[in-house]
């Protein structure tokens, strides 16, 4: 089953609280998915990191029931 | 996880300067992520050895054990982990990718 954009969302402000989030549909077919994340969090983290923290926060399911997930990470400017 | 899988990923990685662990081959990836990262890689004219871990269902779960990285395509640099296709492609863009090779000695063909 296909995770929805608002559940990828979800997961991602409560493991990052504050974060600034945008989860898109990129071939609007609920599977492949792009999402852009501003957070302090990832502030001084190199990009595998900041990455893996977002993965975490989907709780096992990427690779899995989310096939794909374009990741765009930063820090606040 | 002592097992063999473990062992020949480790010497793959090991054994070669840039590896991809992608799905499908080179001249027919099976996956938009595995072709972008090939193209990237073309692109720098950097000699690298493919896994196709579409043909080797042990190596596809343990290569995402061995880097606690859940998704495939994987690009490994001198035995270090670099990125999936999103981290892959954001260096390249940067110029980050290029120096990266270079400043491990991995010297572009052109």
């Amino acid at each position: 089953m296909a995770m929805v954009q608002s559940e990828i969302e979800r997961l991602i402000k409560d493991a990052l609280p504050g974060a600034h989030v945008v989860v898109v549909d990129l071939a609007g077919d609920g599977d492949h998915f792009g999402a852009r994340i501003t957070s302090e969090a990832f502030r001084g983290k190199t990009r595998i990191q900041q990455h893996k923290m977002v993965y975490d926060a989907l709780r096992g399911q990427m690779g899995g029931a989310l096939h794909a997930l374009a990741l765009e990470t930063s820090a606040p400017k | 996880m002592s097992d063999p899988t473990a062992e020949r990923i480790k010497d793959i990685v090991g054994g070669n300067d840039v590896v991809l662990f992608m799905k499908g081959v080179p001249a027919a990836p099976q996956c938009g992520f595995s072709a972008a990262v090939v193209q990237i890689l073309s692109q720098l004219a950097v000699p690298f050895k493919s896994v196709d871990v579409l043909a080797d269902q042990a190596i596809r779960e343990g290569i995402k054990v061995y880097s606690d990285w859940p998704t495939i395509p994987q690009l490994y640099v001198k035995g270090e982990f670099v990125g999936g296709c999103d981290i892959v492609r954001e260096m390249f863009q940067a110029g980050e990718l290029g120096a990266l090779l270079s400043e491990k000695g991995v010297a572009a063909a052109r």
